[in-house]
């Protein structure tokens, strides 16, 4: 999906889900604490940790790999997901 | 400022030879390379370009001597053809003291490098497995796959647990010396395949390439974080300055890469190269900065280990959804040689870890004799 974003506009802001890895945080977003406070950063590209197990929280550091985090985050998945708000299950005939 | 731990102190560091400059480059403000010493020849070859790069380069050289004898299961670690493809390479880096500059286009010399290149193509095929099982018959999804397995499957004897708990400070700042080769110049090789990319897949590269050069901030560039930490460890930041004293295991590290940037046919080997370098660098780079805090290195100086943890768990998603799978879309022939390319990087990066525990486990040094100044 991600390399497919050939539509992208400059200055849009895009979260990429990644299989088994973080969320890429690319574009001129704000990040927020949850008292509205927004974190001033340089950074063009944040990789956002969704395995729980990062050091450096919010940010990844690669850890997923050593817990083996899985989470295979197709496009069938994030659809389905999305729309059901149910467990994708890919041999569910229904599923999809 | 450098921060004086009681470490710098007490440690002589004997086994490298700590030359503190009179002016420190890393605080220059225009941070300039001069071009990389001349080191003492390693063998026939290494010899017959030294001399003959010391000539004019419009005469013709005698390529007998640059014929190298080896057997291609020696290629990637053999000190004399290592060298010589360093100092090959090098042309297109920094240059060579003393050598003209017209020797970068020489072409017997090119001739003479092409046959060295081939023995290295050779040994590395003999060392690193080029074809798998049968694909899944989506390029792209192996490539993926075989990225990702490769990544998981932790092949390095573990130097990086190594220097986070073991490592005495003479070992760390060994560990450094030999990195310098590649970190003083990091980046560079990879840079050779941005005008061979085009559209999304350049824009990946020079997405992660923007990063490892600071954004354009010169204090922010990879090999200028690298200087800071060498100054810590009180080495001497001169690029090229120990090239004497790494051995051949060490040189194939950046001579791999030179080899796939220097030649458009290897781009996909290339590619390859850079995502496996990206996918095997956060969880390396947190054991290293937790080594080097054990040993009392400074706080300023870790911002090279931290920045490549937060840098290269982002590059490792572009490297592999963008960069990889996205040039095997476009040219799906090129799948075998961006795995390729990443089990050289692994394999490479196995050879020069096992050098590494291998001598320290000896009780010895990992680097070379410092050699006698030619006079």
């Amino acid at each position: 999906m991600s390399a497919d974003g050939h539509a992208e506009v400059l200055g849009d802001v895009t979260v990429t889900v990644c299989p088994d890895g973080p969320l890429l945080l690319r574009g001129p977003a704000q990040l927020r604490s949850v008292d509205g406070r927004t974190v001033e950063h340089d950074r063009t590209v944040v990789a956002l940790c969704r395995c729980g197990r990062s050091r450096l929280k919010p940010l990844c550091d690669g850890s997923h790999r050593l817990s083996r985090f899985r989470d295979p985050a197709s496009a069938e998945q994030l659809t389905h997901v999305l729309t059901h708000a149910t467990p994708y299950e890919p041999d569910d005939p229904d599923a999809a | 400022m450098h921060q004086a731990s009681p470490f710098h102190l007490r440690s002589s560091v004997t086994v490298v030879d700590v030359v503190v400059p009179a002016v420190s480059p890393a605080r220059s403000p225009l941070l300039h390379d001069g071009p990389a010493p001349l080191p003492a020849a390693r063998g026939p070859v290494s010899a017959a370009f030294l001399t003959a790069v010391l000539r004019e380069p419009t005469r013709s050289i005698d390529l007998r001597h640059f014929f190298w004898a080896g057997e291609a299961a020696d290629a990637c670690t053999d000190d004399d053809l290592q060298l010589a493809l360093w100092l090959s390479y090098e042309l297109h880096y920094r240059g060579l003291a003393g050598v003209d500059d017209r020797w970068e286009w020489h072409p017997e010399l090119l001739w003479a490098r092409a046959r060295w290149e081939e023995q290295l193509v050779a040994g590395l095929e003999l060392a690193v497995p080029r074809d798998d099982a049968a694909g899944s018959g989506d390029p792209v999804a192996d490539v993926v796959a075989g990225l990702t397995a490769l990544a998981e499957g932790d092949s390095e004897p573990s130097l990086s647990k190594f220097l986070m708990r073991r490592a005495s400070a003479e070992q760390f700042a060994e560990f450094l010396v030999h990195r310098s080769l590649y970190h003083l110049k990091e980046a560079d090789p990879h840079s050779w395949a941005i005008p061979r990319l085009s559209g999304a897949v350049k824009g990946a590269l020079v997405t992660i390439q923007a990063d490892e050069y600071g954004g354009g901030v010169p204090a922010g560039m990879h090999a200028q974080l690298f200087r800071v930490l060498m100054d810590d460890w009180r080495l001497d930041t001169t690029y090229g300055r120990y090239l004497e004293q790494v051995p051949g295991s060490t040189l194939l590290g950046t001579n791999l890469i030179s080899l796939f940037g220097l030649h458009r046919r290897w781009r996909g080997a290339l590619i390859g190269h850079l995502t496996a370098f990206e996918m095997s660098s956060s969880v390396p780079n947190s054991r290293y900065a937790r080594g080097h805090r054990r040993l009392e290195g400074g706080e300023e100086a870790a911002r090279f280990f931290d920045e490549h943890v937060v840098a290269d768990a982002v590059h490792e998603q572009i490297a592999l959804h963008d960069l990889a799978a996205g040039l095997v879309r476009a040219e799906p022939a090129l799948a075998g040689d961006v795995l390729f390319g990443a089990r050289c990087a692994a394999y490479a990066d196995a050879v020069f870890a096992g050098q590494l525990l291998g001598r320290w486990e000896a009780g010895q040094t990992s680097l070379r004799p410092q050699a006698e100044v030619a006079a």
